[in-house]
């Protein structure tokens, strides 16, 4: 919660001494709560002040980086608790989870599975974000060879599963990688708080007796120096997960309540009872409020879902979503198949691709830069006019896409019909249905293939 | 050192409407109802978990890819063996989409939809949702004539559009029926849409909301925002936005190139029949913790998994 002018003034000495370059302390706080000069401008600030000055101006959830190169996962620091409010700004981590009682080839062979996937979508390309390796054999010494064998395959971000003894003769060499360390738990916080101290390393903390035990254990951990804390409260179902993580959004968010501020840690797979209600309950995360999804199985067909659904919850609300100009193929056309033009707005163009996608005739799909405009809006602010839509398909070279130079024009832009066939000479334009939804009915009594 | 965490609880003054379907009879369905959010039992009611319902067409679906038809076998090809098989897949309503009547696939009439609708209520005991071909003079033809002969069955009739709503809410009126006021994905107009069906003389209890809904990847993010835009509207206490919401997830879903495509996709998309399944899945998981309370999906494994995480969230 970002202070105003007048907390930030109660703080200031109150001398107007002119020396932060304002006439008054008050003009100085304004500028302050604008976030136009800093807080440290004023030479007579109280150490407890600026302490809580700078308390106070932290973001309700910490922003928690794991990895340390340019794949590294950063969750935390969310504002909102519905994306339409503003924007849900930080995609959870979603990661997998191996084993060390993995044999040494299976586990290279996953590592590079898991980071080389990629899978493609309006323009975008989207992958996982790192791995959760547990020493589920309690051998110290097999962290180490599991470690060893991921290493360089890919080199994702790191959560290592593993208690205090284990954790100090692997940190040593894979500290600087920023590895997630989990968990401290009520038993071990202690040698935890030391061993992330000591490496500079994000933390989680694992206490599943309600929120109340969990703040008390972030508190205890936070006062040792550990900043980088994420939560996992314990909750693995459905329903528990749901409410739990929305009551650590709430408190952190609407109570400023410290402790919890934090992102959380979900594990779906040990709810549920197989790898497809494992996706569901992952699914239910990505849209409410998980930081690092750790799953227990990987498969291409259960990621790309699971993508696809983190792009939209993730997506800016408040700006238009664009598709990349160009020409797209919907189905397997041919050069003697519909051609089609339409806007870049995404919901316009999923529209309209939706439509031919199901309507038995493979198409082209020719889309114009207008900047995310639907396409009567785009007409009406000048962005989808002859001229553009003539320039787009001279630059796509649409003309030799398809062999018979014609163009279907969105109905709502018939007006359009003229002029674009004096921009295109050679073309001739038919004016398709307004919506997209007839443009199966369009084509089955219009175009003879 | 105990440290005291007040967990902030939402005092919301709104109720979502309660509509029923069914009942005379046959199996009754009540939707709505909520006091709070989805699932946050702890604040407030939720008394009437959201319901599946499985979508039953009037004509063999000629397109449909085959992890979605083998599933069905030969009941697709007739409605009243559909439905009863819908109906041991785990059911809760019947969604029977009236699709000859589209000019492009068949452009039957009154007689064929008045024949179908008694098959169905004929053959299966449960609630009926009655969509028409989604063009304005066919949804009128069709739906009036399946007003008539489900009176007194309480079935839901969509959809209302803007343009289009007067004989369908009559019919509604007439026979006792819930309407289903369907917009494009957008708040002022789903209120306004519930504003003229209500000055035509609907109650509140005979409305429920279409935002229309975007499959996942294909514009789910701004179903969801309006649907948590509405319930959040409603709990705040405008009636007008308090209706119980009704999402076509398997229509959507099916018809996308991830559920369609049988082969030459790329390998990173995995394997076919899983990841149409998840597609289907995911954008009702999504919906319903949106606000959704009816959800038609088609796939039967969905609606196993779909249930079971409804029955998860609503601890029943």
């Amino acid at each position: 919660m970002p202070l105003t002018g007048i907390e930030i003034y109660k703080h200031l000495p109150k001398t107007n001494c002119k020396e932060c370059s304002f006439p008054t302390c008050l003009a100085f706080a304004m500028k302050v709560a604008q976030k136009a000069v800093p807080i440290t401008q004023c030479p007579y600030l109280s150490p407890e002040a600026r302490a809580a000055l700078e308390a106070a101006a932290r973001p309700p959830i910490h922003l928690v980086t794991i990895g340390a190169d340019k794949r590294k996962i950063e969750v935390g620091n969310e504002v909102v608790m519905f994306r339409h409010e503003k924007t849900f700004y930080h995609p959870p981590g979603i990661v997998v989870r191996l084993k060390d009682t993995t044999p040494v080839e299976e586990l290279k062979r996953r590592a590079q599975e898991i980071a080389s996937y990629q899978v493609e979508r309006v323009g975008m390309k989207l992958g996982l974000d790192g791995l959760a390796l547990e020493n589920a054999s309690g051998d110290p010494s097999a962290l180490a060879r599991a470690l060893e064998a991921v290493d360089g395959q890919g080199d994702l971000p790191l959560v290592l599963m593993a208690g205090p003894g284990a954790l100090a003769q692997v940190l040593e060499k894979v500290a600087p990688r920023r590895p997630l360390l989990y968990a401290a738990t009520r038993d071990n916080w202690e040698a935890m708080a030391e061993l992330a101290l000591k490496y500079k390393c994000p933390l989680a903390v694992a206490e599943p007796s309600g929120l109340e035990a969990l703040a008390g254990q972030v508190e205890k951990i936070s006062q040792k120096g550990v900043e980088d804390i994420v939560l996992d409260p314990g909750a693995r179902d459905f329903a528990s997960s749901l409410v739990t993580l929305t009551q650590i959004r709430r408190l952190a968010l609407k109570k400023n309540f410290r402790p919890l501020g934090h992102p959380v840690i979900t594990f779906p797979g040990e709810g549920a009872k197989d790898q497809e209600e494992e996706a569901l309950l992952a699914a239910q995360q990505v849209a409410k409020y998980a930081g690092v999804i750790v799953l227990d199985r990987f498969s291409p067909s259960l990621a790309y879902p699971l993508l696809a659904l983190r792009l939209n919850i993730y997506t800016d609300p408040q700006k238009p979503i664009q598709v990349q100009p160009g020409v797209y193929q919907l189905g397997a056309p041919k050069e003697a198949s519909p051609l089609c033009v339409t806007t870049n707005f995404s919901l316009t163009y999923f529209s309209i691709a939706g439509e031919l996608e199901s309507s038995g005739f493979p198409s082209w799909l020719l889309v114009c830069d207008t900047e995310g405009l639907s396409v009567l809006t785009a007409w009406a602010a000048g962005k989808f006019d002859a001229a553009r839509i003539a320039k787009t398909v001279k630059e796509f070279k649409a003309g030799e896409t398809v062999s018979h130079h014609s163009l279907i024009l969105p109905g709502k832009v018939a007006v359009l019909k003229g002029e674009l066939e004096e921009e295109l000479p050679g073309w001739q334009v038919l004016v398709g249905p307004p919506e997209a939804m007839d443009i199966g009915g369009f084509l089955k009594q219009h175009w003879k293939n | 050192m105990a440290v005291v965490a007040e967990v902030p609880v939402e005092k919301w003054v709104g109720q979502v409407h309660e509509v029923r379907l069914g009942g005379n009879g046959r199996r009754e369905v009540v939707v709505g109802g909520e006091t709070t959010l989805p699932f946050l039992r702890f604040e407030g009611a939720l008394p009437h978990p959201p319901v599946v319902a499985i979508e039953v067409r009037d004509r063999e679906p000629r397109d449909w890819p085959a992890p979605l038809s083998g599933a069905w076998g030969d009941a697709l090809k007739d409605p009243g063996a559909w439905a009863k098989k819908a109906t041991q897949f785990g059911a809760e309503i019947i969604c029977l989409r009236l699709a000859s009547a589209h000019p492009e696939e068949g452009d039957t009439g009154a007689d064929q939809a008045r024949r179908v609708v008694e098959t169905v209520l004929g053959a299966v005991d449960l609630p009926l949702i009655i969509l028409g071909p989604e063009v304005p003079a066919k949804d009128n033809e069709v739906l009036v004539a399946a007003s008539e002969v489900a009176r007194g069955q309480r079935v839901a009739l969509g959809p209302c559009v803007e343009k289009n709503y007067r004989t369908i809410a009559a019919a509604c009126l007439a026979d006792g029926h819930v309407a289903i006021a369907k917009t494009p994905i957008e708040i002022n107009l789903a209120k306004q849409l519930n504003i003229l069906l209500l000055d035509l003389g609907l109650s509140p209890d005979q409305v429920l909301v279409d935002p229309s809904t975007g499959a996942l990847g294909y514009g789910l993010e701004y179903s969801y925002s309006v649907m948590e835009r509405l319930r959040l509207a409603g709990l705040t206490g405008d009636k007008m936005t308090a209706m119980p919401m009704f999402n076509t997830v398997g229509e959507e879903t099916w018809r996308q190139k991830e559920s369609r495509a049988a082969g030459g996709m790329p390998p990173s998309w995995g394997e076919w029949e899983e990841r149409a399944l998840l597609w289907e899945e995911i954008t009702a998981i999504g919906l319903l913790h949106a606000g959704s309370d009816i959800v038609v999906l088609r796939h039967p494994r969905s609606v196993e998994k779909v249930k079971r995480a409804i029955q998860a969230l609503s601890g029943k």
